[in-house]
This record gives structure tokens, C-alpha cells and sequence, in this order.
């Protein structure tokens, strides 16, 4: 079955990688900017990475049939530093205009402290700005409720916001509701160890419906699997889901969402050639 | 949340059947887990916040009524509301320490 993963930061991932996603059925993959495992000291390595987001890897996904878009930013784990997140966020616009860019993300925050709430507001604005679509990253385990509840309220008091482009990723049983609630897309992510198991992520599906909602392998450098989409798949069908809302969710939605913008190629017509 | 009663297409007995063993391996290792915290070397931290959220954790499992897992999340998750004022440390640990709450710098 053909698949969208709306998440995968694949400049960790082998070109291995690209080709076991291929063979599984991804033709389109978005990939956030995201925390390399280490702070980034100066504004040029993030010049660098973008580049790589917007030349490198979209070339290296083409070989495989697989289309690559990116979203661009200063990522919550780094939010904290102030002056990074100025200088990131004036580098930014330049990047906007590349033909993979479909928006800003993976904002949010981490340890929801005040600072990285200011530079995701400061994110936030520059969206807005530049009429963008929004992805956010919810934060990590003990800490996603209450970052998951900032996020929404930050969200629902702007009256600039349109939540129908705005995607609130890494939902979970505790915070998927008040995602939904405030009208937002909402992704859930297969990581069986921190995040949510296919088995879980098939719950909360069967209980929240298939509306404004993505499933994603948010694969990276840590332990994950490229190709969790299709394992979600095989658990739709183990539990007795039919293949209508298994292409739902993992190709309709994210075409759907991904196609407000313009930059976004991919139409169910044209996947059925691939 | 919506009506949760009958939005599992399976029958019960098709989920014993397709379930039961994956989900009597994960109670054998949680089981294995609690053991062998007992036949460590020492017993020093019976009462770490991790331990004390499982124990929790534990007793919401046994619950009679749907909602167990939103109710374990909530027993992990960190119940503040205010923004800490600065960066404390930049990974979760996996469940809140209620005992020593967020130390704000």
C-alpha cells in the first residue's frame, strides 16, 4: 500500500533506508528540522543544514521514487537560547522560497520553560508571516501533557491561527484529545518505547476517528524504524480494518494536510502512477 | 473522548486469541522486572520516582473501567502548569518526581 510519512529526519538515516521505504510503499516523506543530538554553536551550521534539507536530500529521496519535503526551524531543544534562535529565525526566510519547503517546524517545546516558549511564539509569528504551514513537536514523555497543553492554549488564543494547517505531531492517549478539540491536525508516532506502539496508535484511531489525523516512523538517530508505517498497516488489518480507512490515514490525510501548499506535488492521481 | 463501547471491530475472543500472548510475555517481564529489582545487590532505591510511578501505574492497570491507559499517562506525566524559568536539563526522564518537583534555578 502507498504511504506518506509525514515525519522522518533522514539525514540520519542511510540511503539503506530510503531504498527499504521505497520498497514498502513511501512515495512522499516530510522531514521537520530537528536537534542533532548535540547544540549547534553558531547560526552557519544551521545554514549548512538547510541546505542539506533542501538540495541533498531531496536528490538522494528522487533516486528511490520518493519525494522529500522539509519544514524548517530552530528545533525545542535548542529554543532555550535566545540569541541562537534570532539569529536561526533571521536565516530562515531565505530558505522559504526552495521547492521542498512546505513550512515551519518542528516547533514547540522541550522542557517548557519560558524561553522556548518565546521562540516558539517567535516561530509561530514568522509562520504567519510568511503564510507557512505549521508542524510541532510535542514534548518528550513526563513533560508532553502539560508542553502539549501550552502549545494548544498558545495556539487557540492567537486568532491569526487557521488550525487546519497546523500539525500537532507526537499525540498521545493523554493529549490527543485536546488536540482534536481545538481543531488542529494531529500525528501520532510510532515509537513503541517513548511514543505510542502501532497497536496503541490503531487504539486511538478506533476510539478518535480518522479525521485530521497522520500516523508517522519520525525515524532519526535514535532507536526507531524507517518503515513503521507499513507495521501499522499490517496491525490496521490484523485488527480488522479495512484497506479504505488504512489509505485514509496513511496516504488521504497526509495529502490532504501537505496539500495546502502549493509546493506540495503529490495528488492521489498522480501517486497512482507511481 | 467519543463512546468508546464497540469501536474495537474484533470480538473479545478474537482479541484473547490474536493478543493474549504478547500481551502475558509483557506481564512476565514487568512480573520479571519487579524480582529483580528485589534480588539487586542493594536496596537503596525502593522509593525512586520511577519506581513509585510503576507502583501507581500498577494499580490504575487493575482498574475495572476503560480510560487505563489515559489514567497511567496522567500518572507519568507532570501535572504542573507553570513554565519553569530556566533550562533544568534537556531529556525526560519518563515519569515526574513529585517529591522533588521542578527546581527552579
Amino acid at each position: 500500500m502507498k504511504y506518506i510519512d509525514l515525519h522522518a529526519h533522514m539525514v540520519s538515516r542511510t540511503t539503506d533506508d530510503y531504498e527499504q521505504m521505497a520498497l514498502t510503499g513511501c512515495v512522499a516523506l516530510t522531514e521537520p528540522a530537528f536537534w542533532a543530538g548535540f547544540d549547534r554553536l553558531s547560526p552557519v551550521v544551521f545554514a549548512d543544514y538547510f541546505n542539506r534539507l533542501t538540495s541533498f536530500e531531496p536528490t538522494r529521496a528522487a533516486k528511490y521514487g520518493i519525494q522529500h519535503y522539509c519544514w524548517l526551524c530552530l528545533n525545542p531543544k535548542e529554543g532555550e537560547d535566545r540569541e541562537l534562535a534570532r539569529h536561526v529565525l533571521e536565516l530562515i526566510p531565505q530558505f522559504l522560497d526552495r521547492p521542498n519547503v512546505l513550512g515551519i517546524g518542528e516547533i514547540g517545546v522541550n522542557r517548557v520553560t519560558r524561553n522556548e516558549i518565546a521562540t516558539f511564539i517567535d516561530h509561530v509569528d514568522l509562520a504567519l508571516r510568511y503564510n507557512q504551514l505549521i508542524h510541532i513537536h510535542t514534548p518528550h514523555l513526563e513533560d508532553k501533557y502539560k508542553g502539549t497543553k501550552v502549545i494548544v492554549d498558545t495556539l487557540v488564543d492567537n486568532r491569526r491561527i487557521e488550525p487546519g494547517r497546523v500539525m500537532v505531531d507526537h499525540a498521545e492517549e493523554h493529549t490527543i484529545g485536546m488536540i482534536l478539540d481545538g481543531g488542529f491536525w494531529t500525528g501520532l508516532t510510532l515509537y513503541p518505547q517513548t511514543k505510542t506502539s502501532a497497536a496503541r496508535a490503531v487504539d486511538m484511531i478506533e476510539m478518535y476517528g480518522s479525521e485530521r489525523l497522520c500516523v508517522a516512523s519520525a525515524c532519526d538517530w535514535g532507536p526507531s524504524l524507517p518503515t513503521a508505517i507499513p507495521h501499522f498497516v499490517l496491525e490496521m488489518r490484523r485488527r480488522g480494518h479495512s484497506d479504505r480507512l488504512i489509505r485514509k490515514v496513511v496516504y488521504e490525510n497526509p495529502i490532504e494536510f501537505l496539500s495546502q501548499s502549493p509546493k506540495f506535488r503529490l495528488t492521489w492521481e498522480s501517486a497512482e502512477s507511481i | 473522548m467519543k463512546q468508546q463501547d464497540g469501536t474495537c471491530p474484533l470480538t473479545q475472543q478474537q482479541l484473547i486469541d490474536a493478543y493474549f500472548m504478547e500481551v502475558r510475555a509483557k506481564m512476565l517481564d514487568v512480573a520479571a522486572f519487579l524480582d529483580r529489582m528485589d534480588r539487586s545487590v542493594d536496596r537503596k532505591a525502593e522509593d525512586d520516582f520511577r519506581m513509585l510511578a510503576i507502583r501507581q501505574a500498577l494499580q490504575a492497570l487493575c482498574a475495572r473501567t476503560p480510560g487505563r491507559v489515559y489514567d497511567i499517562q496522567m500518572i507519568f506525566s507532570d501535572p504542573t502548569a507553570e513554565p519553569l524559568v530556566q533550562l533544568d536539563r534537556k531529556s525526560a526522564f519518563g515519569a515526574f518526581d513529585h517529591h522533588r518537583g521542578e527546581v527552579q534555578p
